[in-house]
C-alpha cells in the first residue's frame, strides 16, 4: 500500500453547492480521512471549510478532481487563519493562548514569533488575544 | 572618565564605539570593566510595548471663516479641546464613539486614539468634525473635513508616562478568565503576563537615572525627542536589589517628539480584549559611558532582574499591593516560571524583538553620526514613593 500524507485544504462553497453531501463522498468514495477544523456558513448561504484530508496521494488527487466537478473552490495552501507578518510585532502575547505550538518563538535571541500553518487547528485563540491585530480568519 | 562633549565629538567624527544593552554584556566580559569604559562610547537601550499614557497635540491651522473649535472627532475619536481655537489633545485610550466598551463582554475595542496616532503617521486621510458655540472672532460654528498629517501644523507626540523601569507579571487567581491592560489571563494561574524590555529597557540600565534625565534627547518611533519631565507616578524611592535595580514599576519619562519624523512601524495602536486601547510605542535611548559606573549598570542581564508576580483578579484591582513572589526575566523568557510550586506559562506584551531591533537602528544612527547625545537640563528623583488617591468625605 502506498503511503498516506495529510493535506490541509480550505474549500469555499458558492450558494449553489451548500446543500450537497461532497465531503460524506469524499469519505466513502475516495478513502478519505476528514479532519474539519472549522466550517461557517455565512448569512448568504456561503460556506466555508478548512479541513485535513488523509490517505494516499492518488486519492487525495481523485477526491479533488471530484470535488471540483461541483462549483468549489479548493484553497490548497489551507489559510484559514492568517496571521499578517507585517502587522506582528513578535510580542509573544498569543504563545499561551495558542494550543499547538503552531505560533511559537523561534529564535532564543531575537525572540521573533513565527506560525507554522501545518500545526493550526484553527481554534482562533490568537485573534481573540493579538492586540495588534495580527491575526485573522479568512472566512 | 569622558565627558559628554567628548563622546559628542567622537560621534561626530564617525569614531563613536557603540553597542547595544545586550552586546555590552559579553564585551564587558571579555574586555574587562576598566578597558571597556575606555573603549565603548554609548550602549544603546530600546523597548517596545504599551504604554497607555500617550497622546498628540494636533494644531490643523485656520479654516475660512475661522472656528473655535469647541467639540471635535478625529475618526470619530472624541478630542480633547479645552486649549486654543484649532489646537486639540488626541489622547491614546480614548474609545471611538459608539464604540459599545464592555457591554457585550469581552469587548473588542477595535479602534480608538492610538488607532488614530498609528493612521496618522502612516499619512492616511482621516476625518476631523469639529462644532463650536460660535464666537465674534470665530464664527464658524461646524467643519467636516478630511485631512492627513501633512496637512497640519504640528502633530507632536506628548506622552505623560512612558518606559516603565520594571513592571508586574500578571497572574489570574480566580476561577474565570479576566480581560485586563496586562492581556487575557486564564483562570487558576494558568498563564502569566509580563511587559518590559529587561535588559534592553532604558531605565533597567540606568537604574539611578544617572544619564537618563528632563532633556535627554531620545529616539522615539524614529523621530528624534527629548525627555520633558519626569513622568507622572515616577517614583524613585521604591525598593531595590542588591544591584540597584527596582523590583517593581518605580521611574518613568514622560517624552515627546514630532511625529511628522516617525516611522509607523512603532506607532501601532493596540486592542486589549475586555479592557479597551492603548498605543505600542518604540523607544531607544543612549546611555552615554561616562566612567566604569555607569558602564558597569548597562551589564545588567535578564537573570538580574527581579519582576513581582501579581493576581490581577483581586491584589491589583483592590490595590492591596501584595506580591506573590518575585521571579527574574531569563526565568520569563524561557516560557515558564514556577510561582508557589506551580509551573505557569508565560507571555508577554511588550516585544523584545521590536526593542532589539530598535537598538540597533539607534546604535547605527550614532555611528553614522546623525544622533547626539545631550546633557540632562535636570535630573529625576530617587526618593519619591507613589501616593494613593484618599477617597475623603470632607476636605480636611
Ligand atoms: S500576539 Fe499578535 S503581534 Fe503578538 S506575537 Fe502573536 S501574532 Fe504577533
Ligand atoms: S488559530 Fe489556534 S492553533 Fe491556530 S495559530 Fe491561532 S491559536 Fe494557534
Amino acid at each position: 500500500m502506498s503511503q498516506t500524507i495529510t493535506k490541509k485544504l480550505m474549500l469555499f462553497f458558492p450558494k449553489c453547492e451548500c446543500e450537497k453531501p461532497i465531503i460524506y463522498h469524499l469519505v466513502k468514495d475516495h478513502n478519505l480521512i476528514v479532519n474539519v477544523f472549522r466550517a461557517k456558513v455565512t448569512p448568504e448561504e456561503e460556506g466555508y471549510l478548512a479541513l485535513d484530508v488523509t490517505g494516499t496521494e492518488e486519492d487525495i488527487e481523485k477526491g479533488m478532481d471530484f470535488v471540483k466537478t461541483f462549483n468549489v473552490s479548493i484553497n490548497t495552501t489551507g489559510k484559514g487563519i492568517i496571521v499578517d507578518e507585517e502587522q506582528c510585532t513578535h510580542c509573544g502575547h498569543c504563545i499561551t493562548h495558542c494550543p499547538t505550538g503552531a505560533l511559537h518563538i523561534a529564535d532564543m535571541v531575537t525572540r521573533e514569533v513565527v506560525y507554522s500553518e501545518a500545526k493550526c487547528i484553527e481554534c482562533m485563540g490568537c485573534i481573540r488575544v493579538c492586540p495588534y491585530n495580527a491575526c485573522a480568519s479568512a472566512f | 572618565m569622558k565627558t559628554y562633549e567628548q563622546i559628542n565629538n567622537r560621534i561626530e567624527s564617525g569614531k563613536a564605539v557603540v553597542l547595544t544593552a545586550d552586546e555590552i554584556i559579553d564585551y564587558v566580559e571579555k574586555k574587562g570593566l576598566a578597558t571597556a569604559a575606555k573603549e565603548v562610547d554609548v550602549v544603546t537601550t530600546a523597548t517596545f510595548g504599551p504604554m497607555c499614557s500617550s497622546g498628540c497635540v494636533l494644531n490643523f491651522g485656520h479654516s475660512k471663516p475661522k472656528i473655535r473649535m469647541s467639540e471635535a472627532w478625529v475618526q470619530d475619536v472624541l478630542v480633547y479641546t479645552g486649549l486654543a481655537a484649532v489646537d486639540v489633545y488626541l489622547g491614546a485610550t480614548q474609545l471611538r464613539h459608539n464604540d459599545p466598551a464592555n457591554m457585550d463582554h469581552p469587548g473588542e475595542f477595535r479602534y480608538g486614539g492610538a488607532h488614530v496616532m498609528e493612521d496618522l503617521v502612516a499619512g492616511k486621510a482621516l476625518q476631523l468634525f469639529a462644532l463650536s458655540y460660535g464666537t465674534d472672532c470665530y464664527p464658524l460654528r461646524e467643519i467636516r473635513t478630511y485631512f492627513t498629517i501633512n496637512d497640519l501644523n504640528q502633530a507632536i507626540m506628548l506622552n505623560p508616562r512612558n518606559c516603565y523601569q520594571n513592571y508586574n507579571v500578571a497572574v489570574n487567581d480566580s476561577d474565570r478568565t479576566i480581560y485586563t491592560y496586562m492581556g487575557t489571563l486564564e483562570p487558576k494561574r494558568k498563564n502569566a503576563n509580563y511587559c518590559s524590555a529587561g535588559q534592553l529597557s532604558p531605565l533597567l540600565n540606568d537604574p539611578y537615572y544617572e544619564t537618563i534625565g528632563v532633556g535627554t534627547r531620545v529616539w522615539i518611533a524614529g523621530a528624534h525627542g527629548h525627555v520633558y519631565a519626569e513622568g507622572t507616578q515616577h517614583a524613585g524611592g521604591g525598593s531595590r536589589n542588591d544591584q540597584g535595580i527596582p523590583k517593581g514599576g518605580s521611574g518613568t519619562l514622560a517624552l515627546t517628539a514630532d511625529m511628522k519624523q516617525m516611522s509607523k512601524e512603532f506607532v501601532r495602536g493596540t486592542s486589549f480584549r475586555g479592557y479597551g486601547v492603548s498605543l505600542a510605542l518604540g523607544v531607544g535611548i543612549p546611555i552615554p559611558i561616562l566612567n566604569e559606573d555607569v558602564l558597569k549598570r548597562t551589564c545588567i542581564s535578564d537573570r538580574e532582574i527581579l519582576a513581582p508576580v501579581v493576581d490581577y483578579s483581586n491584589e491589583y484591582p483592590q490595590n492591596t499591593g501584595k506580591v506573590l513572589s518575585y521571579v527574574n526575566y531569563e526565568q520569563l523568557r524561557t516560557g515558564e516560571i514556577e510561582v508557589e510550586g506551580k509551573k505557569i506559562a508565560v507571555g508577554s506584551l511588550s516585544s523584545y524583538y521590536k526593542a532589539l531591533e530598535i537598538a540597533h537602528l539607534l546604535a547605527d544612527e550614532i555611528k553614522r553620526g546623525d544622533f547626539r547625545l545631550t546633557e540632562p537640563i535636570a535630573y529625576l528623583k530617587k526618593d519619591t514613593k507613589m501616593k494613593p488617591l484618599v477617597a475623603r468625605e470632607k476636605p480636611s
